[in-house]
Parts: C-alpha cells; structure tokens; sequence
C-alpha cells in the first residue's frame, strides 16, 4: 500500500512514522512538502505527523491547517481517503475542522513526556482494529498542548457514536471525558495525542504502537 | 486601517494559564482576585478598503478558533 507523510516546517516525528509506515507496508511513504497542492496519485493513507509545525504560533496546528497541502488533505478526507493525526497532527486535524473539538494547554500547564497507559475504546474502526475494545495499551505521550476540549453536546455525540478511540487510563492532561483520540463521524479519519510510532519495534520498549499500523495495513489491504 | 482583534476565550472553557496568573497574584499578597482570563491581542494594518465582511473572515478563518475562543475587532478610531 502507497501512504503519504505530510511535512511541515518544524515537524519532527515525520521521520518516526515514515519508517513505522515502511515497516508494516514494506514500502517507504512519499514525503509531502506543506507547500505541495496535490497529494501523490493511488495512496490509501495520509499522515499527519507531530512535531511543532510553524513554531506553534497562534495556535498548536492553526497555520498549518491553512496551509495548501491540508486543503488537499480536507479534500481527500471528504472522499473517504484515511488521514491519521498524531499529537502535533491531530491538533493541526481539529483545526482544519476535519475532527471535532480543540487541543488546548495542558491542565498542570507541564509539558507531559512520558509512557501513557490507554484504554481502547472502540476496536471496530480500521484504525483501532488491531486492539480489542476494553484493552489497556501503552504508548508515549510528549506535548504541550493535549488537553482535549469540546462542549457537552459534541462529548456526548463522540461517545454515543463510539467516536472516542482511545482514552487515557489515568490523569494525563486534563483532557475532558479522558479522551486521547477521536475518529470523525464517517470513521475514516483519525486524530490521537499518543505516539504509536514511538512503540513499534521491542528495542523501543514494546510494540504496542505497531498494531494500530498493522491493523490499519490490514483493513486496507 | 488599523484593527486590534481581541481572542478572548469562552466562557466553561477552563483556562489553565489563567488560573495559575490568579494564585500567583493571591500569593503576591493582593487579595480578592476572583478570576484571570487570558487571551491574546492581535494588531493588524489592512488597507481601508477592507470590508467588514473580509475582517469577520479573517478572525473565523485564522485568528480565533471559535470553538473554544470568542473576538471581538476594534477600529483604530474606537482605541484611544
């Protein structure tokens, strides 16, 4: 399977993914540059890595959410191409509206670097089908900006629509109802603060990340 | 023209930044602080033809996000 990484200036875990994406598809992914107005023809995934596109200013992720490459992402979302946001990514996805909600400063205002025990809460998305539902799964976290926020309205329509894919088992952020990834409401996009491409090989400390890869390589298939 | 666009956050969104500013004033010793909100100040020079329209766009579109944040624009004639 063909997969696209997207780069912005100041990203810095393209790198991470493209070789997490490598791995389980056995071919590397073509790097998109933030200026790029086309995605590359016949990909069945485009990525949104983490990092600090464009500094953070104003925003985590509002300028390169207007940049020319996610309008093409936008487009591509809306016919059904799967976009996965990671940390940086998935802030940058909820800017461009593609995911609901907002990424706002972390409750301690601490930078929080460290293992994150999560609970999966919906396994039946192509995304989260290499878990079952209920199962506790460790996978870093390093941001700034994680604390998930939405009104009561959308809370409750994420998790009634089993729109809530993974959730923090125990305090991280102070993200509201706990949550640390959301699909949208067609399931094909995918935004979550965990980094699974920091846990996909034993030497990194288990390969729990690598079955959200895997699964996903799957259900494409 | 001159504009000041003033992103404000809406009220029930928690405001971590703020509640920290609250406490460091309550420990400086100045008493009956009830709250802190911060939010931040834009400053832009458009040409004068710039309609209302294209402004209101501009702080949709960019400069606030408006499911956490509220704006307010002021003209340079309306700040002292």
């Amino acid at each position: 399977m063909k997969t696209a990484v997207v780069v912005f200036p100041g990203s810095n875990c393209d790198r991470d993914i493209a070789v997490a994406l490598e791995q389980v598809t056995g071919q590397a992914p073509a790097m998109v540059w933030h200026g790029d107005t086309d995605l590359p023809d016949g990909i069945g995934l485009v990525a949104v890595p983490g990092g600090f596109s464009y500094g953070d200013y104003l925003r985590s992720g509002a300028i390169a959410a207007r940049s020319p490459v996610m309008r093409a992402v936008v487009e591509a979302a809306g016919r059904g191409l799967p976009v996965l946001g990671i940390c940086n990514g998935f802030q940058i996805l909820t800017e461009t509206g593609l995911l609901p909600g907002a990424l706002m400063r972390n409750a301690r205002l601490n930078f929080v670097c460290r293992d994150a025990p999560l609970t999966v809460a919906n396994a039946t998305s192509r995304f989260t089908r290499g878990y079952s539902e209920g199962e506790t799964v460790t996978i870093p976290v390093a941001h700034h900006d994680g604390n998930y926020f939405a009104d009561d309205e959308t809370l409750d329509r994420l998790e009634g629509e089993g729109q809530v894919a993974f959730r923090y088992a125990g305090v991280i952020n102070g993200s509201a109802r706990d949550i640390a990834g959301v699909l949208n409401a067609q399931g094909n996009v995918l935004g979550m603060m965990p980094h699974p491409e920091r846990r996909v090989e034993a030497a990194h400390g288990g390969t729990d990340g690598r079955r959200l890869f895997e699964g996903l390589v799957e259900a494409l298939a | 023209m001159k504009l000041r666009i003033v992103v404000t956050l809406k009220n029930g969104v928690l405001d971590p930044q703020g509640k920290a500013i609250q406490h460091a004033l309550g420990s400086l010793g100045f008493d009956g602080v009830a709250d802190a909100r911060v939010g931040k100040l834009i400053e832009l020079d458009v040409a004068d033809d710039t309609s209302d329209e294209a402004i209101d766009q501009m702080c949709r579109k960019l400069l606030a996000n408006t499911v956490i944040e509220n704006y307010r624009v002021e003209r340079q004639d309306s700040v002292a």
